[in-house]
């Protein structure tokens, strides 16, 4: 208990280290930035490890573990709307697979950073803003109640902002860092009410007394909230309609892109989906909405990556389409799956961000792949480690993402909110996934050079950058295979771990759904054996789609290259709008961007301020000025003339009275 | 309580007394001018303190009351805090030293008379936020004008006879109004004490008729709305936030705006409660245009300081909101809100004139890539856009939301609407701090700006610090407020036996709700037809 009663030691330490490194890094060698960001996050993550340690030994009802340090916003204590938020951090089963994804992957890329910025000018920068962004999404991930979230979920998004923006002396970087903040943003503005009506409905905000008071609301004011909230993970995890900043964001180092832009801060809409479970559970439109928007953008954003160069930019689009896979676990109710591709998506795709920047790396800042070609004997642990990360990300049987996306697609077709068009939808961009993935590792590594061999030098990354991708190649491999048992029809070591969390608010009725699907005995047909259950997942669409692709970008990329030039000339118009990206951001900047800049400037600033009401300011100033001077005339020295208005001037007094009278009688 | 029976009188002339020191001085002795205004502004701030110490926060009342005979028996001089006047006070003590430490290089001429007149600014403030007697408040509300005015006018920048003499006639307009109604209460009342006219209309002595009452809350109301700036009202306010030296932009925006917000919550709410519900809808519909319309017309400005001076038009819409929710959350964010808002809009300006002390020019494109040459001064730029822009859990974030909050109980609307001002704000700070700050130094003279001095990292820390602990210390704020606040509004809903026509039912807030149409006569017998059957 040590540990357990002090939650806030895991985020203090990164903060310190970011308060450290800002104040004095910038007079400080290397070696000393390095060992206090490095430092400070090994050492969260080894207080992270304990605190779980500790956590396995608390009974069943003492989960969640709260720990509340102080009040934090307080309004109207003394009435019936009294509003408080306490400090609070918690910790429960899903916290832990957060805590230890989040500290772990986030040491190893903080250890890869010290190599991969090592020739970077304001490197203590980097480090702070990285430190400062591990403890805004440890408060995240640990939040005990929706605005201490929320201080995490706006926090990450800062450190997002200074990270894209990291060489802001190029336009390109701090454009696409402001994009990134402000169109999320556009979606924390439903996050934002959604609050608000959270807590006009339950009266108060920490997760605990919400979720203990779920029963009796209205489906339409969850559903609500359930959008509202949605918005906000809209924007944070990328998904349709405001996915356009993740590709941008690449702008960022890589190291960030592979932090924060893949393994964590995206991955925050699913989370908040998965803890605010029992809400969506309750509302099936909200969850319907979840899961075309996941699905959607799963195959959509597949498409677009068929056809990138850059290759960080097809690495950008799958994450957004993975994420979207996260989505429709949760749509279709299998939270526990999406929380299972949220952490093995961390490992492989963390892993293959990290492998491209060695890739970028080696040849000396050059990303576009078709400048690349023949490395594969050239860095041959950066090949290996990223042709793991491929197999998993494509889902290949054994490896990490095989598991987690069969999981969801398998609950898309057979769960208790299955769709078969959702399912489709997966389906197909699973195989598209396959394709262009792979189509990256050929295009990358096979062939030959297609760059100039004298000019760019290219070598393998140090230890500090090829220890950390040979980690996550590991765990792009083994990570999954805790949850596979249940293929193999045993026990589901994740599935029964996070049970309590999706299942103690679960509706009464779902959860009887559930167990009608879980029970052997009410199935039509005889339980599988082990074998069976193996071999038919095995053959399963998922699997063979993957095949598909794969065998495809081979054919495509190594057997007959000249066929996708082909290709792209023959269908033009549907391979430029791929390329362009359907578009969207052109869409978006002539319907709103432009419009919005235009109207403010011509209509509200020039037309309403300057025209209108100075207009009538300064009319009544000249007004005044203008009739004092008409009215000195009037002083003319004229003695009849001063009789004349003498009188006139008693006439318009005594009308003026009357009606004075009048009015107020 | 064991202090001094004299502490708020000490606190409100103690600026003036050292106003009488500087006159002593000789005009060119500007080192010593500099340091006696910069050591008084100090202990004044120190002394201002002492009011915490033994400030009861469970005391809806008064506290520190000073009551003695003034003029004739009308008026008096009646001091007193609660506690939403308390931390305005205490906002302008912490923001004059400020002031006077950023104009110790830029004021070069007239030294003497530029303190003196930022000095008896604050003396003419603090007595508008402690003033209980309504002539007296108005002396006070006179007095800030005349310093600011030539503060505009003799220090300000190439159209500042232009922008003074639009904010005096802007201002003076409403003021009359105000002091009419003033009048013709003190012809109602028989006195100009505010707590003996609030106990006369609570034991039903003193009562108005509706549309007399609507009117004098008009005339309050317009007075108190064009100093916020309530929005058609605020197109003095970027004329005079450009043309105003740098001081006088953090003491406008800082502390004067919120004399309309406090002169709002203090007179109109209490003073005329079925007035205040009646017009809340309409009002909260222009603070919400104010939000979006402040918000959308900053983006677009080339000059920074009127960029700046556009975010006041939309943060101070957020507080008439929160203000009129009648709701004690709400209200509390409001209040805190002004403190906010003086805190991070007044470093805004700050940074703001450290640019124009370097580069004489507000132009937006004589700048950009200045994180290049000037680090620091860029990092607290964009540390000070992130609290005025809201981001938990800095001091924005707390005050806008306990708004949102607090609106969001009886009006789910007026606070989603608000709502959509943190989307703009990231819009126009971050563009702006992007086009000044990012990309390569694109003016040749920009390479070589040195970063911020000794004296302007102090202002900076100081400002910062602020910033953070207000972000995490709200309670210590809020708490102090509750009762004060609860009070205001139960002053504003409490039913009074007043005699007025049975006819004209009036708004009253039910069930958390608050019916802001007036009963029509039309509809009011279609309701009794439809009752009758």
């Amino acid at each position: 208990m040590l540990l357990l009663n002090h939650l806030w030691i895991i985020l203090a330490l990164p903060l310190a280290g970011a308060a450290i490194n800002g104040l004095f890094g910038k007079r400080w060698p290397q070696s000393a930035v390095n060992s206090v960001a490095v430092g400070s996050v090994v050492l969260s993550f080894l207080a992270a490890a304990e605190t779980v340690r500790e956590f396995f030994h608390l009974a069943a009802d003492q989960i969640p573990f709260i720990g509340n340090y102080f009040t934090w916003m307080v309004g109207g204590e003394a009435t019936s709307h009294a509003f408080r938020v306490d400090f609070a951090l918690q910790i429960d089963q899903l916290t832990v697979v957060m805590l230890m994804v989040v500290t772990f992957v986030g040491m190893l890329i903080h250890i890869y950073s010290t190599g991969y910025m090592a020739h970077e000018g304001g490197y203590y920068r980097f480090f702070c803003y990285l430190n400062l962004f591990m403890f805004f999404m440890l408060t995240l991930v640990m939040a005990a109640n929706l605005i201490v979230m929320f201080v995490g979920w706006e926090g990450v998004g800062l450190c997002s902002y200074l990270l894209i923006g990291f060489w802001f002396l190029k336009k390109s970087a701090a454009d696409a860092g402001k994009k990134a903040f402000i169109v999320t943003r556009i979606g924390d503005f439903g996050f934002t009410v959604g609050i608000l009506l959270v807590f006009a409905t339950f009266g108060s905000v920490a997760f605990g007394e919400i979720f203990a008071n779920v029963s009796d609301k209205s489906v339409d004011v969850l559903t609500t909230i359930c959008l509202l909230l949605f918005a906000g993970a809209i924007g944070k995890s990328a998904q349709l309609p405001l996915y356009v900043w993740l590709p941008d964001a690449m702008e960022g180092p890589t190291p960030v892109s592979a932090l924060i832009h893949a393994a964590t801060m995206v991955t925050a809409g699913v989370y908040m989906v998965a803890r605010m479970n029992p809400l969506f559970s309750r509302a099936p439109v909200a969850m319907l909405v979840v899961a075309i928007v996941g699905a959607v953008t799963a195959f959509y954003s597949a498409t677009i990556g068929l056809v990138q160069t850059d290759i960080k930019k097809v690495l950008a689009y799958s994450t957004v389409s993975q994420l979207g896979y996260m989505f429709l676990a949760c749509g279709v109710g299998a939270y526990t799956a999406g929380i299972f591709h949220l952490m093995t998506h961390a490992f492989f795709k963390g892993l293959l961000f990290l492998a491209a920047g060695s890739v970028i790396h080696a040849m000396g800042g050059e990303q576009d792949m078709m400048k690349m070609g023949g490395l594969r004997k050239k860095i041959p642990a950066t090949y290996w480690t990223m042709f793991i990360g491929t197999l998993a990300i494509a889902g290949m049987p054994g490896f990490a993402g095989y598991f987690s996306k069969d999981a969801i697609l398998e609950a898309a077709k057979d769960g208790p909110h299955a769709n078969l068009i959702l399912w489709l939808l997966g389906v197909a961009g699973a195989g598209l996934t396959s394709f262009y993935m792979f189509r990256l590792v050929f295009l990358t590594f096979f062939g030959k050079p297609r760059y100039d061999e004298h000019k760019v030098h290219v070598h393998e990354s140090p230890k500090n950058m090829t220890v950390p991708l040979m980690v996550l190649a590991f765990l792009s491999i083994f990570g999954g295979w805790f949850a596979a048992p249940k293929l193999v029809g045993g026990i589901d070591y994740f599935d029964k771990f996070l049970a309590p969390v999706f299942s103690a608010y679960a509706p009464t009725h779902v959860a009887e759904v559930e167990v009608r699907v879980v029970d052997p005995s009410l199935r039509p047909y005889p339980e599988p054996s082990p074998a069976m259950e193996l071999v038919r997942s095995l053959i399963s669409w998922p699997v063979f789609v993957g095949v598909l692709g794969l065998l495809v970008a081979w054919y495509f990329y190594i057997k007959r290259p000249d066929i996708p030039m082909k290709m792209a000339q023959s269908a033009h118009a549907l391979y430029l709008l791929l390329l362009n990206k359907y578009y969207v951001d052109e869409i978006y900047a002539a319907l709103i961007v432009r419009p919005l800049l235009w109207i403010s400037t011509n209509v509200l600033w020039h037309v309403v301020d300057e025209g209108a009401i100075d207009g009538v300011v300064n009319g009544t100033a000249t007004f005044a000025r203008e009739s004092g001077s008409q009215a000195r005339k009037l002083q003319s020295g004229n003695t009849r003339s001063y009789a004349a208005w003498v009188i006139l001037g008693a006439v318009g007094f005594t009308v003026i009275l009357f009606v004075i009278l009048d009015v107020v009688h | 309580m064991g202090t001094n029976p004299y502490l708020l009188t000490v606190i409100t002339f103690l600026p003036l007394l050292s106003v009488a020191a500087l006159l002593m001085l000789r005009s060119d002795d500007h080192v010593w001018i500099r340091r006696i205004a910069l050591a008084a502004s100090l202990a004044e701030f120190a002394v201002s303190l002492l009011l915490l110490r033994g400030f009861s926060s469970t005391n809806p009342e008064y506290q520190f009351t000073e009551y003695r005979a003034w003029i004739g028996d009308a008026i008096h001089y009646h001091l007193g805090v609660d506690g939403i006047s308390l931390f305005l006070v205490l906002l302008t003590t912490f923001l004059t030293p400020i002031a006077i430490l950023c104009s110790w290089e830029s004021i070069r001429e007239n030294v003497k008379g530029f303190f003196v007149s930022l000095l008896v600014i604050e003396t003419a403030m603090i007595g508008v936020f402690v003033s209980l007697d309504l002539f007296l408040f108005f002396v006070f509300w006179e007095l800030t004008l005349i310093p600011m005015y030539f503060m505009i006018g003799m220090w300000g920048h190439e159209r500042r006879i232009y922008a003074a003499v639009k904010f005096i006639l802007y201002t003076m307009f409403g003021s009359i109004l105000m002091l009419v109604a003033i009048l013709w209460l003190y012809g109602k009342a028989g006195t100009f004490d505010l707590p003996d006219i609030l106990s006369l209309m609570q034991s039903g002595q003193l009562s108005f008729p509706p549309r007399t009452e609507l009117l004098m809350f008009g005339a309050f109301f317009l007075a108190f709305a064009i100093k916020v700036p309530l929005f058609p009202l605020h197109t003095w306010l970027p004329d005079a936030h450009t043309e105003a030296p740098t001081a006088g932009s953090v003491i406008l925006a800082g502390v004067m705006l919120k004399l309309g917000t406090y002169g709002i919550l203090r007179f109109c709410l209490p003073l005329f409660p079925e007035a205040a519900h009646r017009m809340a809808q309409p009002i909260a519909v222009l603070a919400i245009i104010g939000i979006v319309y402040g918000a959308l017309v900053a983006t677009v400005q080339t000059d920074l300081k009127r960029l700046v001076a556009y975010t006041s038009v939309s943060h101070l819409g957020f507080v008439v909101l929160g203000i009129f929710a009648f709701n004690t959350t709400a209200i509390q964010g409001a209040i805190y809100q002004m403190l906010n808002h003086g805190v991070s809009t007044g470093a805004l300006f700050l940074g703001v004139g450290m640019l124009y002390d370097r580069r004489h020019t507000h132009e937006i494109k004589e700048y950009g890539g200045l994180a290049t040459p000037m680090p620091i001064l860029m990092s607290f730029f964009l540390f000070i856009a992130l609290s005025s822009l809201a981001l938990p859990p800095l001091n924005g974030f707390i005050g806008e939301f306990l708004i949102l909050i607090g609106t969001f109980q009886s009006h789910h609307a007026w606070a989603s609407w608000a709502a959509s001002g943190a989307v703009l704000s990231a819009i126009y700070l971050l563009w702006a701090y992007q086009r000044v700050a990012l990309g390569e130094v694109t003016v040749e003279k920009n390479k070589t700006l040195p970063d911020a001095s000794i004296r302007e990292r102090v202002i900076l820390v100081t400002m910062a610090v602020a910033i953070i602990f207000m972000g995490i210390a709200s309670p210590l704020f809020t708490r102090r407020m509750e009762a004060s606040v609860n009070n205001i509004i139960e002053q504003t809903s409490a039913p009074r036996n007043a005699s007025r026509p049975a006819a004209v039912p009036l708004a009253r807030p039910i069930a958390g709700h608050v019916v802001t149409l007036p009963a029509h006569p039309v509809l009011a017998t279609l309701a009794e037809k439809q009752v009758r059957p």
